[in-house]
């Protein structure tokens, strides 16, 4: 009975505490928690070190590429026209592979199936440039991923993720990024993790990187075992961010400090 | 923070009735009421490995902690400033909010330093052991009883 009693009340008052997602209206970039040199930095294509990736894409584009000696202009043609708010719709549903696939992933599909082409190695320069290039097409549309019913249960998943604590120091996604985004980690804000720049360029990586390495830095972070580049668990993760992002711009490449 | 102390108050009553939890793979030790009474290395501390301690980074304290350390520039303010604990809780009270916050509040961001059931995924490096060995917890712990005010 007593320890009965110690369990409810324990339960109750675990139960009170929950995450709560932020509420649609007060959805803000980590554009908005910069200081005015970053921010300047990312608005000033001339000034954003991203600019030089995305020109990279635009020249990889249109290069001949495997054994179908295949370009992607030559499927796609004009970017700035068949590109033109893809990057809003990822991750989105794969009918072959039965699972979503991120907009890396579809750039390697394109490669293997189209272009008879070995995959891309993530987080290099090539990948980064030709998803930058892509993704920069969609500059300033709103975010619309998730909608897919066939998405639902993985973005489930990855909302699962979100909030479950893991790590050494037993933390969950939601405990800094929706809970905490207002405060300070050693004197850095927390931002909503908000997944609308990628791939940006962070000044501390001194590159351009993915949202997959940001989320395996997170991870990292709280003393986790990281998963792999392309597992279906860090998919999950982002189909999960870009559906509560929905309606948010576009900003890649952005900048981060 | 009305709102934290009556949290409080209804843990001391709740955790007045629970029974002592044993850690496995550690240096066992008893909780009575919200406190661990004794020191985990039967010695105490040493308060200057202490401050060092926790001013460190890869202690993470000062990740969400403030504190009097003039000396470092970039501190946390997810959770209360250290300033004045030693005068807020006794020497055993401190060790238990280190040893394992989540017994006295479930729902709390501070990591257990001093606990190894219950997490998942914990990365291959940190694996199996506590984030703080009992050695450093004992010298932590000297260190906050001092912080009076
Ligand atoms: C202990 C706090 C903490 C936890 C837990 C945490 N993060 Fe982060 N996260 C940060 C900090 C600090 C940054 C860097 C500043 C920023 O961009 O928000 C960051 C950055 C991010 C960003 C980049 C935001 C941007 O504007 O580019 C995303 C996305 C993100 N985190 C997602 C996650 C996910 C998903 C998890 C869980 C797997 C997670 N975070 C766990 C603190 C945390
Ligand atoms: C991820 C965040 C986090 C980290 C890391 C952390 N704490 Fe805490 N700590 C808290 C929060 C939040 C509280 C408030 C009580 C609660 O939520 O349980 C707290 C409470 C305390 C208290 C009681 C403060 C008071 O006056 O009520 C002490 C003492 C303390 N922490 C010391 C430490 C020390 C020492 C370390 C490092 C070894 C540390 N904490 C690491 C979040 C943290």
């Amino acid at each position: 009975m007593k320890l009965f009693g110690c369990i409810a009340i324990l339960t109750a008052l675990a139960g009170a505490a929950l995450a709560t997602e932020i509420p649609q209206g007060e959805h803000r970039s980590g554009a908005s928690f910069m200081g005015p040199d970053t921010r300047a930095m990312q608005d000033d294509d001339t000034a954003n070190p991203g600019m030089l990736w995305v020109l990279d894409g635009e020249t990889l584009w249109t290069r001949k590429a495997g054994t179908a000696d295949k370009a992607c202009a030559d499927c796609h043609s004009d970017a700035r026209v068949s590109m033109r708010g893809v990057a809003a719709h990822y991750p989105a549903f794969d009918k072959t592979l039965g699972r979503p696939v991120d907009l890396e992933g579809r750039i390697n599909l394109c490669r293997s199936n189209h272009q008879q082409a070995t995959p891309l190695r993530y987080e290099s320069r090539e990948l980064l440039a030709l998803t930058a290039y892509v993704a920069e097409q969609s500059r300033g549309m709103p975010i619309e991923a998730g909608h897919d019913p066939d998405l639902a249960p993985f973005v489930a998943k990855g909302h699962e993720l979100f909030t479950q604590r893991q790590g050494q120091l037993n933390l969950a996604c939601a405990n800094c990024h929706d809970d905490n985004w207002d405060k300070k980690l050693a004197g850095a804000p927390i931002t909503q993790g908000q997944p609308t720049g990628y791939p940006l360029y962070r000044l501390e990586w001194q590159s351009l990187g993915s949202l997959q390495r940001r989320l395996r830095a997170c991870i990292t972070g709280i003393r986790a075992q990281a998963y792999d580049f392309g597992s279906p668990e860090l998919v999950e993760l982002e189909a999960y961010l870009m559906s509560r992002a929905r309606g948010m711009k576009i900003e890649t490449p952005a900048v981060r400090p | 923070m009305a709102r934290f102390v009556l949290i409080a108050l209804l843990f001391a009553t709740a955790l007045a009735a629970c029974p002592a939890v044993r850690a496995e793979g550690l240096n066992p030790y008893t909780i009575v009421d919200d406190a661990i009474p004794e020191s985990l290395t039967g010695t105490k501390g040493d308060a200057t490995r202490g401050r060092a301690l926790i001013v460190e980074r890869s202690s993470t304290c000062i990740l969400c902690h403030s504190g009097p350390f003039a000396e470092q520039a970039f501190q946390g303010d997810l959770a209360p400033n250290l300033s004045g604990s030693g005068g807020r809780w006794s020497e055993g009270q401190l060790r238990l909010r280190l040893v394992d916050a989540s017994h006295l509040n479930p729902a709390t961001i501070m990591p257990s330093y001093y606990r190894l059931d219950g997490l998942t995924r914990v990365g291959n490096a940190w694996r199996d052991r506590p984030i703080l060995s009992a050695e450093q917890i004992e010298d932590i712990v000297a260190y906050l009883v001092t912080l009076r005010d």
